[in-house]
């Protein structure tokens, strides 16, 4: 069974990477880059797992967390939140809105992988 | 044949011995051989400058008129000095412990160095003696008249007043030469004390010489005398002869009174008292003197009654009945004695009064105009007082003469002294109760002494003018206004009384009630309470031959003062610390030197190291307090306010720079938070690429892309991920560099033309990437430049590759004008898209401000940033121009002096 997950990413680059190493994982991968239409993509997407960026146009991953976590049908949603600013603050503050995991920018690639899969009950 | 020329040949060889027995004995006393100055008996007979031309004279006719009751005005002061122990001993002790020059200076210490009560006693003293003085003008002048009639054969009746203005110029002359050759810091003068002493001698000699020609020459033994006076008992009109009890006591409290208080009696008791033992001898002595110089006044004034004509003036007496005899020598050792009497009492008041007036009202004065100069100055000081005390002299000399013209002679001369007394007893209140009750208070002392000085003017100095004077005939009959309860010889209907009585009595009853109600509703201010302790407790404190002792009493008297100065809870546990020290309970130790030293210390700290020193010790006593200290402590004080205004100074300076502090402070945290969150933005930026180049590189490492073109792509994006890092790190640098201000700039000549030539070429492959069509007018581009183009083109190049990749017209477009506008250089970047959002135009020249989400257009937000430095840089400036087609951006040069280098170019060359 073919895992959905959802990339929330300004950085076309990053973005590129991470769907071509979850696609060669066997996830089904798909990106939006936007902000501000994010919480409407995870509803669109229904995905089994988020992974969001901080830095976004238009909206935060902070604020579009709290917004998921607020809504009933996406309050259970695993969410991997990477994040260039890799203060303990952000961390705490992540924590705090209900994130899964917290990664910091440059991130393993292997690592990700590991936490969505753990994330995903795998 | 006595001739006039003979008499004041006389008169002016005895002033020449004076003269010469002052300057003996001032001389001795310089070089310290003042052994037989401090000789009882010339203190002894220096107090005789009581017995004036009044005494010498006026008491003979005293008794002619009124019997034995001239006794009192020896009485008084006989009872003084027998008293010495319980009064004068106390005063002559103030006087020297507290270096005291005048009464009026005795009274302003004691009430806490009050100026308003010296100059109040200073004036009492100088109108009470005026009179005086004028006195002993007349007398000595009527005493030449009386030489005059008898021999108008012989020569011609000299011009009185031409005499009297001779007698009282060299009166001032021999004051000035011997009352004001220096300034002694005791205010003692050897010299002419020493000659009033010699005077004494003379006019004893000279009464008594008279007396016993009187008696055993013409009046026929005692016996002769006794039937003499039975006759001019039973001549005299009814009651003179008999004694009235309520007269005896006034007068001789009056007298009693006046010894204390008058300026020159005061003089020679407490200033000129060298040694307060003398006192002891005085005390028989000077009684006996005045014993002796009352022997022979009743035997020649009823002898003068009986044997002279009728009409004869008794009190000339002494002088006439020798001339009536032809007795020439005699005559003319009267003469002498009554001169004497008179210029020894002018020279030692004059003194006396001349102290007073230039302490207490010249200098003051002086001073007041002196405020704030430097303390150097002071040092003509000596010579100011000197010149003060000159012509303080001739002024009192000069009044008493035009008194002594104005009133004409009229009054008997026993009626002007004692009303001088009356005057002068008004300070006996103040005094007194200056040295025995601690209460006394200075505007009690203030009170009292008006109202004295008021109430004697009232009762007794304007109603001896007479008629004819102040007070109307009416007025003294019936009071002013018909009041006769005011009438100021039967005040409140108190009548029948003699006038010299009655106000006496009234003005020292009610003198005494106001000082004392005063005193006790007032409340004494410190220095007061401290001087008064010092004049109370004078007897208690260190004996004159004992030095420095102190006891409890003192150490209290320490502790209040020290409590004025540090606080009350400061001082009492300061001095409780020292009580412990020396291992004693409470709060009062021992005064041991240690213990003052200590105190000294500590006061300095706070009120100067003279103030310190002076209250110490004034409380002390072994010390007393001089001009010179005084000085001191007033120049301290002038120190200590300048020191504070400084310190006001210098606080006010902190507090501006506290708050100037608190506001950089604030800035710095305002630029540590701006660093903070600068810190955080370039993590975020220089982590982004990074992102993908591990990313990528992870990728390649587990064997990459199957797909050769993704794999190339992969690999494409490490390459360009690492560009951007280079150059977002060489963007950090440029612009750390040129916010430090550390950049060196090249300022070369180059036309506007060829720089905007270079960055266009620079920037070519962006622009034909995004195609892009650029707009110039060549022609106008042909300005010429002398700044840094290498910098300027890097402006221009950010502009234009931003307008390449921001742009979001379909059909890209970018216009470049450049104009000159007021001096200034613009050169315009205007393209066709839809522009910077006005919310954000403020913000694009910010750090990390990059507006798009179009991160791949690889700028990290700091190009604008870039170039609004190095336009700062150049003197120049780059701001975005609102309301245009699209994004437009204006920078701005200055010409001719747009070199930083300050060169100017003609302005021919400018257009190439």
């Amino acid at each position: 069974m073919t895992k959905q997950v959802l990339v929330i990413e300004d950085e076309p680059n990053i973005a590129e990477a991470i769907s071509f190493i979850l696609s060669r994982d066997g996830w089904s991968v798909s990106t939006h880059a936007s902000g501000t239409t994010a919480v409407q993509a995870v509803r669109d997407a229904k995905p089994d797992v988020l992974i969001l960026d901080v830095m976004l146009p238009g909206k935060s991953g902070y604020d579009i967390l709290q917004d998921l976590r607020s809504a009933d049908d996406t309050r259970a949603l695993p969410v991997l939140m990477l994040t260039a600013r890799g203060q303990k603050t952000d961390r705490d503050l992540a924590e705090r809105l209900g994130v899964n995991r917290f990664m910091t920018k440059p991130f393993s690639n292997s690592e990700m992988l590991t936490n969505l899969r753990e994330l995903v009950g795998g | 044949m006595l001739t006039f020329n003979t008499l004041v040949g006389v008169c002016f060889l005895y002033v020449i011995m004076l003269f010469l027995v002052a300057f003996v004995a001032d001389k001795r006393a310089r070089r310290s051989k003042v052994r037989f100055l401090s000789s009882p008996m010339i203190y002894t007979l220096s107090l005789s400058v009581y017995c004036t031309a009044w005494t010498f004279y006026g008491a003979v006719g005293y008794a002619a008129r009124s019997g034995l009751e001239f006794v009192t005005i020896y009485l008084g002061p006989t009872l003084v000095m027998i008293g010495w122990w319980w009064f004068l001993r106390k005063l002559v002790r103030v006087g020297r412990s507290q270096r005291v020059t005048s009464i009026a200076d005795l009274v302003s210490s004691r009430y806490g160095k009050s100026n308003l009560l010296g100059v109040l006693v200073t004036l009492i003293a100088v109108i009470g003696t005026t009179p005086y003085i004028a006195l002993q003008l007349q007398s000595v002048t009527l005493s030449f008249a009386v030489f005059a009639r008898d021999r108008s054969a012989g020569w011609v009746i000299p011009d009185l007043e031409q005499t009297a203005i001779w007698v009282a110029g060299g009166l001032a002359l021999f004051t000035i030469l011997f009352g004001t050759r220096n300034l002694d810091v005791n205010e003692r003068h050897h010299g002419v004390v020493t000659a009033i002493a010699v005077e004494a001698v003379v006019k004893l000699v000279a009464l008594m010489a008279v007396g016993i020609f009187v008696v055993w020459g013409i009046g026929g033994g005692a016996q002769g005398i006794s039937a003499a006076m039975n006759e001019a008992i039973q001549a005299a009109p009814e009651g003179a002869w008999s004694l009235q009890g309520g007269r005896w006591v006034g007068l001789t409290f009056l007298s009693a009174a006046a010894f204390l208080t008058l300026p020159r009696m005061f003089q020679v008791l407490v200033v000129e008292n060298v040694d307060e033992r003398q006192l002891a001898t005085a005390s028989w002595a000077f009684p006996l003197y005045l014993f002796l110089m009352s022997l022979f006044v009743i035997p020649i004034a009823v002898v003068g009654l009986a044997i002279l004509p009728k009409g004869e003036n008794p009190d000339l007496f002494v002088l006439t009945l020798p001339l009536y005899f032809e007795r020439d020598g005699l005559a003319m050792l009267a003469f002498l004695g009554g001169f004497s009497s008179a210029t020894s009492m002018v020279i030692v008041a004059s003194i006396a009064l001349a102290t007073m007036v230039s302490n207490h009202i010249i200098m003051p004065l002086w001073l007041s105009t002196r405020l704030g100069v430097d303390a150097s100055e002071y040092r003509d000081a000596r010579q100011i007082l000197l010149s003060a005390r000159r012509l303080s002299i001739v002024g009192i000399l000069a009044l008493g003469y035009f008194y002594y013209r104005i009133s004409g002679g009229g009054a008997a001369l026993a009626a002007i002294g004692l009303i001088s007394f009356a005057g002068v007893a008004q300070v006996l209140p103040a005094m007194a109760g200056g040295l025995f009750w601690r209460g006394a208070s200075r505007s009690g002392a203030v009170a009292g002494l008006i109202t004295g000085f008021v109430i004697w003017a009232y009762t007794l100095f304007l109603p001896s003018f007479g008629e004819a004077g102040v007070m109307s005939a009416s007025m003294l009959a019936d009071g002013p206004w018909g009041i006769a309860a005011l009438r100021p010889q039967a005040l409140f209907g108190v009548d029948g009384l003699d006038p010299v009585v009655h106000a006496l009595f009234w003005s020292l009853i009610l003198n005494c009630s106001v000082f004392v109600s005063v005193s006790l509703l007032s409340f004494p201010s410190p220095l007061e309470r401290l001087q008064a302790a010092q004049f109370v407790n004078v007897l208690d404190q260190s004996g004159p031959a004992r030095g420095r002792s102190f006891n409890a009493a003192t150490s209290e008297d320490l502790l209040v003062m020290a409590q004025e100065i540090m606080g009350s809870d400061q001082a009492q546990a300061w001095f409780q610390a020292q009580a412990e020290q020396q291992g004693k309970q409470g709060y009062l130790p021992d005064t041991t030197p240690d213990f003052i030293g200590r105190l000294e210390r500590e006061l300095s700290g706070l009120v100067g190291t003279a103030t310190a020193h002076a209250m110490i010790g004034q409380i002390l006593g072994g010390t007393t307090v001089s001009v010179d200290d005084l000085l001191a402590v007033a120049d301290e004080t002038q120190q200590m306010l300048e020191q504070t205004s400084q310190l006001e100074a210098k606080q006010l300076e902190l507090t501006t720079t506290a708050r100037q502090l608190s506001e950089v402070n604030e800035k710095l945290t305002q630029l540590s938070i701006q660093k903070d969150a600068f810190l955080s933005q370039i993590s975020h930026e220089l982590r982004t690429p990074m992102t993908s180049i591990r990313a990528f590189s992870e990728i390649l490492r587990d064997g990459g892309a199957n797909d050769p073109e993704a794999a190339a792509r992969h690999a494409s994006i490490i390459h360009d991920e690492s560009v951007r890092l280079t150059r977002l790190l060489d963007d950090l640098l440029d612009l750390s560099v040129l916010e430090n201000g550390q950049v060196q700039l090249y300022p070369r000549r180059e036309v506007m033309r060829d720089v905007l030539d270079r960055a266009i070429a620079a920037t070519s492959s962006v622009i034909d990437q995004e195609k892009m069509h650029i707009h110039r007018n060549r022609s106008d581009e042909g300005v010429a430049l002398y700044t840094d183009t290498d910098r300027l083109a890097q402006v221009f190049i950010n502009l234009i590759s931003n307008a390449a990749k921001y742009c979001d017209a379909k059909d890209k477009r970018l216009a470049i004008r450049v104009r000159q506008r007021g001096g200034r250089l613009q050169v315009d970047f205007v393209d066709n898209g839809s522009g910077v959002p006005l919310e954000s135009q403020s913000m694009i020249f910010e750090k990390f401000s990059r507006l798009s989400d179009q991160a791949a257009a690889g700028g990290a937000g700091l190009g604008l940033a870039i170039c609004r430095e190095i336009m700062d840089k150049l003197d120049g400036s780059i701001t975005y121009l609102p309301g245009q087609s699209g994004a437009a951006f204006r920078v701005t040069l200055p010409i001719g002096t747009q070199s930083p280098f300050g060169r100017t170019w003609p302005s021919d060359i400018n257009h190439l």
